[in-house]
């Protein structure tokens, strides 16, 4: 079996469903987002601040995040691979990609976590 | 015989494709998903604005009713939305429905209802 070193979870069958399982979590976090916010027009800051910071909020933000930048991956490896044939131009551009998931996964956790 | 026929005739020219619905709603998907990559610092800075002090909350909430900060809320929410609307069409067709040509279409079509409900309630929601 040839695996790509570059796809998320080495084999094509990890990626599968790992896309639907991050797919899953990312789509019910931001129905409970969503939700919240439809559900409290005139939100003020200790409410909200309150909200993010208990304590299944922040596991379920984390989780969120994490499963965002695993599907951003699959999802853009699969995009990279589609259309830049070139290896320099595909691996460069990936390599932006996951710089740039990195960066979002420290930021995020100091928001999430920082308060 | 030949696996691939070499000689088939090829288009790629943009200007004179014409995509299925299925394709467009397929292809709307791959560039919403890239959208919303780029639009997380977006998120993120939105997230941070409102956590980091009452004052910051305050500035956040006038700053977003400004006309063009509305619309770059809006254009990255409203890709969010319509890919998870695409998204969930894929996972039904994962359990086997929607899968014939006809079905396909049909799916298509709901995807493009629905995602287009949600981004118009939201521009109404924002505004």
């Amino acid at each position: 079996m040839v695996a790509s070193v570059t796809s998320f979870g080495r084999s094509g069958v990890y990626d599968w469903l790992i896309q639907r399982v991050s797919a899953v979590i990312v789509g019910l976090y931001v129905l409970i987002l969503l939700g919240y916010l439809l559900g409290h027009p005139d939100l003020g800051y200790e409410e909200w601040r309150d909200f993010i910071t208990s304590g299944s909020m922040r596991i379920a933000s984390t989780l969120a995040l994490l499963a965002t930048l695993a599907h951003a991956w699959i999802g853009l490896w699969v995009i990279t691979t589609d259309y830049l044939s070139n290896s320099f131009v595909r691996f460069s551009c990936q390599s932006a990609c996951g710089v740039a998931a990195a960066i979002y996964l420290v930021w995020g956790a100091q928001i999430l976590w920082g308060l | 015989m030949k696996a691939v026929n070499k000689n088939r005739p090829v288009n790629l020219d943009f200007k004179t494709i014409k995509l299925p619905l299925p394709a467009l709603v397929s292809i709307m998907h791959r560039a919403s998903g890239v959208v919303v990559f780029f639009s997380i610092p977006i998120l993120l800075g939105i997230l941070s604005c409102s956590l980091e002090s009452e004052s910051s909350f305050n500035e956040l909430k006038d700053t977003l009713d400004g006309f063009f900060v509305t619309m770059v809320v809006w254009g990255a929410v409203g890709a969010l939305l319509y890919h998870i609307a695409a998204g969930v069409k894929h996972l039904f067709m994962d359990f086997g429905i929607g899968e014939t040509l006809e079905g396909g279409l049909k799916g298509a079509k709901i995807t493009v209802v629905v995602s287009a409900v949600l981004i118009i309630f939201m521009g109404v929601w924002l505004w």
